[in-house]
């Protein structure tokens, strides 16, 4: 359990977030979305244990300014919204990262098959061998989510589960590779993990979401199920912007329409 | 770690190695450069501008002086006090030299980086000259107290100084701003030599002739005492890179990341810094400027095995060794019985070959 209240950040002289209540649960996808600016990532950063806050964010019962870096690394991973490389390294190379913390949950002996492994996962079969930077963005943000699926493999550790914080995991993927790792998530959680995804896509948050917080000028602006949250009320009123949502009969999924922006 | 895992699998699984996975090459380069330091100073101690025999005088030690072989004293002195102490100290900087280039790319996440760049080598050749030439004034108590070890001292302090000063303005709240560092560094480069310069200028005639020959790079003054002083030193720098190549391997994908996968960035930077200062500062004192080293090397090997530093960095101290015990044995001989400058040396083979790299590589690797 991912847990925080009363989170603020202030960067420079800047107050980014305040008063944040947030929670993230095992067995669970929980979406962070929110215009560009809201304070997605920041609020991302402050869990990960990036940045110095206010309040008090925990995970798993366990303060995260506390941490030391490699006690936290093995609570959780995290997916960046980009991530510079310097120096020419092999897909291998770097998907073998993830391994740096040996809390990856598997065997010792097995760890050097992870890497394969995480790489078909995210489709990327037979790109251990090319070079990082030659890749497209959209194969470079899946290698990324590779690595980061190798320092939690098992998504349960000593009977406490793991949490994958991604920002925007994807953001620069075609769509069937938005579902492909959609679906990484959703059964990372339901393996006991716990995943807390900032979404650009409000109708991919509404199909893979248990739980979505709307961030909106520092705060939290609505929180709970997408079809709760997502209503016509909430979404134009924060993403300032005109549309409609609607809820297909069969399940009862919200999906939403865009009209226009609100000049 | 995963080198070992591998092996487990290399046993139990298909004999060729994993694509994309360097750790079986790396090896092997790194077996092959030191069979070709351990060749490199074999030879050079059987050459030079006398024609004492070296391989006469280890025969003599392995014979316990009871063997066939009459040696003369000369030849004896010549190998074991001069040739020995020379290629010792040779092999202990380009070492130094070499990881402490390594190092620096790994933490300043760029290629270029060498701590001639960010002013450590600077601030111990401005730590010398004020040595050089205020030994006989204003540094006198220094220099009655310390003897020869004045000038070492001068320099590790001036290399140090400029690293904690570098560190200071570039560290905000615990956190260390590589671009601010950078900047900074090139400043204190600037200044510690404008300063340099101040001194030169007040040199007399003398101490300019020294300071010349010391600035340019120069081994000729080794001595075992020399040599005992500084290994320590390099050594226990050379020590580190185990520990800091899991951190900077993890630093190439940026700090937030390296703290993300588990490593304990900040006190990773703290270790690689300090080790640069002291493994530069000595080898400045002790040889002078010496330069490209830093930056041919570590580019060189990671062109052949990649950047993976737990092999990078082993693999720079054996190639350093090697190519500064030849540049020596080549400032040595060329001109003999005269002796150029190891800088020269070095300079002149390592600037073309650096820019060379360059050129080949433009358009491919984003420097």
């Amino acid at each position: 359990m991912i847990e925080s209240r009363e989170l603020s950040v202030v960067i420079g002289r800047k107050q980014i977030i305040s008063g944040v209540a947030f929670e993230a649960r095992p067995r669970e996808i929980t979406a962070i979305v929110g215009p560009n600016g809201s304070g997605k990532t920041t609020l991302m950063r402050a869990i990960s244990g990036d940045l110095p806050y206010g309040g008090s964010v925990t995970i798993n019962g366990a303060e995260v300014s506390g941490l030391k870096p490699w006690q936290a690394a093995a609570m959780r991973a995290v997916l960046p919204q980009a991530t510079a490389l310097s120096f020419p390294f092999t897909v291998r190379e770097i998907v073998r990262l993830g391994l740096a913390g040996g809390r990856s949950g598997v065997l010792p002996g097995e760890d050097a098959r992870l890497p394969d492994r995480a790489l078909a996962r995210v489709d990327l079969d037979g790109f251990a061998g090319r070079f990082y930077q030659e890749l497209s963005g959209g194969e470079q943000q899946r290698v990324q989510l590779a690595r980061v699926l190798c320092q939690v493999w098992t998504p349960m550790l000593e009977g406490r589960p793991r949490f994958l914080l991604l920002d925007e995991p994807v953001s620069s993927l075609d769509i069937r590779h938005q579902l492909i790792i959609m679906d990484i998530a959703r059964d990372f959680a339901r393996r006991g993990g716990g995943v807390v995804a900032i979404l650009h896509d409000l109708n991919l948050t509404a199909m893979y979401a248990d739980s979505v917080h709307v961030v909106h000028r520092g705060r939290l602006a609505a929180s709970g199920t997408p079809a709760a949250v997502l209503t016509d009320e909430i979404i134009e009123k924060v993403f300032e912007c005109r549309l409609k949502v609607g809820a297909p009969p069969a399940d009862g999924t919200p999906y939403v329409l865009p009209h226009s922006a609100i000049a | 770690m995963s080198g070992a895992a591998n092996d487990r699998v290399a046993v139990s699984g298909p004999a060729e190695p994993l694509e994309g996975d360097r750790t079986a090459r790396a090896r092997t380069v790194i077996l092959l450069l030191a069979a070709a330091l351990g060749v490199t100073i074999l030879l050079s101690l059987a050459s030079g501008a006398s024609d004492a025999s070296a391989l006469a005088v280890i025969g003599g030690w392995i014979s316990g002086g009871a063997g066939d072989a009459v040696l003369s004293a000369r030849d004896t002195i010549i190998v074991q006090d001069i040739r020995m102490p020379r290629v010792a100290l040779g092999c202990l900087i380009g070492a130094a030299l070499a990881v402490s280039g390594a190092v620096m790319q790994g933490l300043f996440r760029n290629p270029l980086a060498d701590p001639g760049l960010v002013g450590v080598s600077g601030g111990a050749a401005l730590g010398a000259v004020s040595m050089i030439v205020l030994g006989t004034t204003a540094f006198r108590p220094a220099t009655a107290l310390l003897g020869i070890y004045a000038l070492p001292l001068a320099a590790f302090l001036g290399g140090l100084a400029v690293t904690l000063l570098l560190y200071r303005v570039s560290t905000r709240r615990g956190q260390t701003s590589v671009a601010t560092m950078l900047l900074a560094g090139i400043a204190l480069a600037a200044l510690a030599g404008a300063l340099t310069g101040v001194l030169v200028f007040m040199a007399d005639d003398r101490q300019l002739r020294d300071l010349t020959f010391w600035n340019l790079g120069s081994l000729a003054g080794a001595t075992w005492t020399k040599a005992m002083a500084v290994a320590p030193v390099i050594a226990a720098a050379l020590a580190t890179a185990p520990f800091l190549a899991r951190g900077l391997n993890a630093l190439a994908l940026g700090e937030a990341t390296a703290s993300h996968l588990g490593i304990p960035v900040q006190r990773c930077k703290h270790v690689a810094i300090v080790a640069v200062a002291a493994a530069t500062g000595v080898s400045v004192a002790v040889s002078g400027g010496i330069g490209f080293v830093g930056i041919v090397v570590p580019h060189l090997l990671r062109l052949i095995i990649g950047p993976d530093n737990r092999y990078l960095l082993p693999a720079s101290a054996l190639l350093g060794g090697t190519l500064l015990i030849l540049a020596d044995s080549v400032s040595r001989t060329i001109v003999a019985p005269a002796e150029l400058p190891i800088g020269i040396v070095t300079a002149v083979a390592g600037a073309p070959f650096f820019l060379w790299i360059l050129l080949r590589k433009r358009g491919v690797v984003d420097l």
